[in-house]
């Protein structure tokens, strides 16, 4: 399966499995997706278990709430990351703060999903990644697949959770994973290992990170696409990188991370989002407080630059192989 | 910025902005309130196509007249009973409201918000909807918790932070939450409940219940987005929902102009929506019953949601955080021409022979007494501002289900914290 099949097929399995999930969002129903990651979905199990929403992000978590608090678990679309916003208020004041503010009275075991991320030639709005903004609200977990194993994996797991959780999509990586080697031809799932998902019911918990590739000499944390352009990196290079894919950024799985800047003794942090307040920022200073005697470099971070994300100038703006590949050196040399 | 006026033959344009009819030291004139008769405005049946019932909106549904008689189509008949209950849950929300104030004056307590004038707009809807049914109330619908029996002690409890507060101390006193009771958690952050309420409903309508939501909302907030946001959706997927706005006419020290108030009604909403929409005396008990009910057998009935503005009066300021003679004529609640809910439906009692000036007093004393009893009750369990009522351990539950790895450390941080306090 492809990404989008993936996830597909987790909304089916669940739907299948718990008759309280409904699937809600712009051009979700019928349609299926303009993403196709809920095709079939209306046909499968009803109008009122996947419907179409009127276009109003800040209506849609506010119903799915309400939805939520009564009892359902709500699996909601938001088109774009970039057009979250609307919908910041509920997400923020609300969701990430029912089971608090009830003392556990209302909890809210929903799903914000969201296609995020650039790459794409999406230009400003549709290319973001406001991962961030949401890692600094509590209550509220932030999951980010970078495959379609995970992904299915990470999302049945999201729907159980008693939490919401906010589930962004890089959808660069939607049909085939990207390595940031723009000018080459893109290569489908089929030929990825972690495309060999299961049709049933499986998880992968959330909260913990994969080791995508094992080394020695430099630990480098990504999620999403980013996984795909460290891991490239690395190869290109012969850089013996050991590549983290957090899979969920909060709760971040801590040990994973310091058992093995630890081990390499370097760290380069590599996100698209912008760098300023980015998740990054929390990472290296995790890195700090707790790897500080065994760190032989300053840690390293490769983001994406403190712009609005352009269209023309979209390989400047994107962190691919070279400036990855200037700090893994940096890193190594210092 | 320079104008490019000049270069052009024609009128200089000005922004409007909305003034109230009177500031301090002005008097204050309702004269231009428009007030129709008591039993002038037509009932339709539930089942009315909202385009056929345009004008409602504009007018104002009433059922007690000058003299406390209930007149018109829209008289729910009450039985004597229920209208007791209905005064005397009226009477306790004023004398509550009256008791808390005064304990946050005493610094028993932060802050509070009463409802004086208000007390019709959630008691008589309680009583109108079905006990299971969901309310979504702002902060100034305490009457809904009295109306459906939840203790006097439970909400003091709330309102100190103390150890019996259920909330843990974590809400801002007044920011109730009773899911037994149908009172959804208050929230500080105005109309989000809004469109909450219509997914409790929409939740409600697609596992086949039976249950509907009623939200509120004041005057000041239907100008957020979220008030567009809820009725939109409210009216695309016809949802068993009652929305009511309780237009008090002032947000703070904004009128209801400021909201947008000034050249329509609230209630008129609704017709862009394409529901119906109700505008009712939120000072009449029997009228806010009565259309209560109208919307609640609507959206029982599969036949959708219903706008309610509920057009009453903010008697006192905002909060106690808040001085009303800083922006409005002292004393205006008093000279508002709808009157005063409770001595409505008193007089109203009182003209069936089913109440009278003896037995109001006895009610008002028994209130006192009841409330008092609560007070000493509560205040066993503390107040705010005495020896913390909450563990330092507690503040880091409930964020999630379980506690994550970097909220144990914060923990143990905290606790280290207070350790060296004590030392």
């Amino acid at each position: 399966m492809n990404m989008i099949e993936a996830l597909n097929s987790a909304h089916d399995v669940m739907m299948g499995r718990d008759p309280d999930i409904v699937v809600m969002g712009e051009d979700v129903g019928y349609f299926g997706g303009v993403f196709r990651v809920t095709a079939g979905l209306q046909k499968k199990y009803g109008k009122t278990r996947a419907f179409d929403t009127p276009i109003a992000e800040g209506g849609i978590a506010g119903t799915a709430i309400g939805m939520a608090a009564y009892g359902l678990k709500p699996v909601v679309e938001m088109q774009f990351a970039d057009y979250i916003y609307p919908a910041f208020d509920q997400i923020v004041s609300e969701a990430g703060r029912m089971r608090y503010r009830t003392a556990g009275e209302w909890t809210l075991p929903m799903v914000f999903r969201s296609p995020y991320g650039g790459g794409i030639f999406g230009g400003q709005t549709h290319s973001q990644s406001p991962e961030a903004l949401f890692a600094h609200v509590c209550g509220i977990k932030t999951v980010i697949p970078s495959n379609p194993y995970d992904a299915k994996g990470l999302l049945i797991a999201a729907i159980e959770d008693p939490d919401p959780v906010i589930f962004f999509e890089p959808k660069r990586i939607y049909n085939g994973p990207f390595d940031g080697f723009h000018e080459r031809p893109v290569t489908p799932w089929a030929k990825h290992p972690a495309a060999e998902v299961p049709e049933g019911y499986y998880t992968v918990p959330l909260g913990k990170a994969a080791v995508a590739r094992e080394g020695n000499d430099v630990t480098i944390l990504a999620y999403g696409t980013m996984v795909h352009v460290a891991l490239a990196t690395a190869e290109e290079q012969g850089i013996d990188a050991e590549v983290i894919d957090l899979r969920t950024i909060v709760p971040v799985d801590i040990d994973t991370i310091e058992a093995s800047v630890k081990k390499t003794g370097r760290c380069v942090i590599i996100h698209e989002a912008t760098r300023t307040g980015g998740f990054g920022a929390e990472l290296a200073a995790l890195v700090q407080e707790r790897c500080f005697y065994h760190l032989e470099a300053p840690v390293q971070r490769v983001t994406g630059y403190d712009t609005p994300y352009p269209h023309s100038l979209e390989w400047t703006y994107f962190p691919g192989p070279t400036r990855l590949g200037i700090a893994l050196k940096k890193a190594l040399e210092d | 910025m320079t104008s490019s006026n000049e270069r052009r033959n024609r009128p200089a344009l000005s922004l409007h902005v909305p003034e109230p009819d009177a500031r301090p030291g002005e008097e204050v004139d309702f004269s231009g309130v428009a007030i129709p008769a008591a039993g002038s405005v037509a009932r339709p049946d539930i089942n009315v196509a909202p385009a056929d019932i345009r004008d409602l909106p504009y007018t104002l549904i009433r059922v007690l007249d000058d003299d406390g008689k209930a007149v018109g189509p829209w008289d729910p008949r009450l039985d004597a009973d229920t209208l007791r209950r209905m005064l005397r849950d009226m009477a306790m929300v004023r004398v509550y409201d009256e008791r808390m104030f005064r304990a946050q004056r005493q610094g028993k307590t932060s802050f509070y918000m009463k409802s004086l004038g208000e007390e019709a707009v959630a008691v008589a809807a309680a009583h109108a909807l079905d006990r299971d049914d969901m309310c979504f109330p702002t902060y100034r619908q305490q009457g809904l918790l009295i109306a459906r029996d939840y203790p006097l002690t439970e909400m003091m409890c709330q309102v100190y932070s103390n150890a019996g507060d259920k909330l843990k101390g974590r809400q801002l006193p007044i920011m109730y939450s009773d899911r037994e009771k149908g009172f959804f958690t208050i929230s500080g952050n105005l109309g989000t409940q809004y469109p909450q309420a219509v997914g409790w409903a929409m939740g409600s309508a697609i596992k086949g219940d039976s249950r509907i939501a009623a939200a509120w909302i004041g005057d000041g907030a239907t100008a957020e987005g979220d008030f567009h946001n809820a009725v939109t959706f409210a009216g695309v997927y016809r949802a068993p929902v009652v929305l009511n706005v309780v237009n008090n006419q002032w947000a703070i020290s904004s009128f209801s102009g400021i909201a947008g108030g000034e050249l329509t009604t609230f209630a008129a909403r609704a017709v862009g929506y394409g529901i119906p929409g109700l505008r009712v005396d939120g000072n009449d008990p029997l009228a806010v019953y009565a259309a209560t009910r109208w919307a609640a057998d609507r959206a029982r009935s599969n036949l959708g949601p219903t706008l309610i503005e509920l057009f009453t009066y903010r008697v006192e300021g905002h909060s106690t955080s808040d001085d009303p003679s800083a922006y409005r004529p002292q004393g205006a609640g008093a000279k508002w021409p709808l009157g005063d809910p409770l001595m409505r439906l008193k007089a109203h009692l009182i003209g069936l022979g089913e109440w009278d000036e003896e037995r109001h007093q006895q009610l008002l004393d028994q209130l006192g007494e009841e409330v008092k009893a609560a007070q000493k009750e509560s205040e066993k369990l503390g107040t705010l501002g005495g020896e913390a009522a909450q563990s330092v351990e507690s503040m880091f539950d409930d964020v999630f289900a379980e506690l994550p790895w970097h909220l144990q450390e914060q923990r143990e941080q905290a606790l280290a914290e207070a350790e060296a306090k004590r030392k």
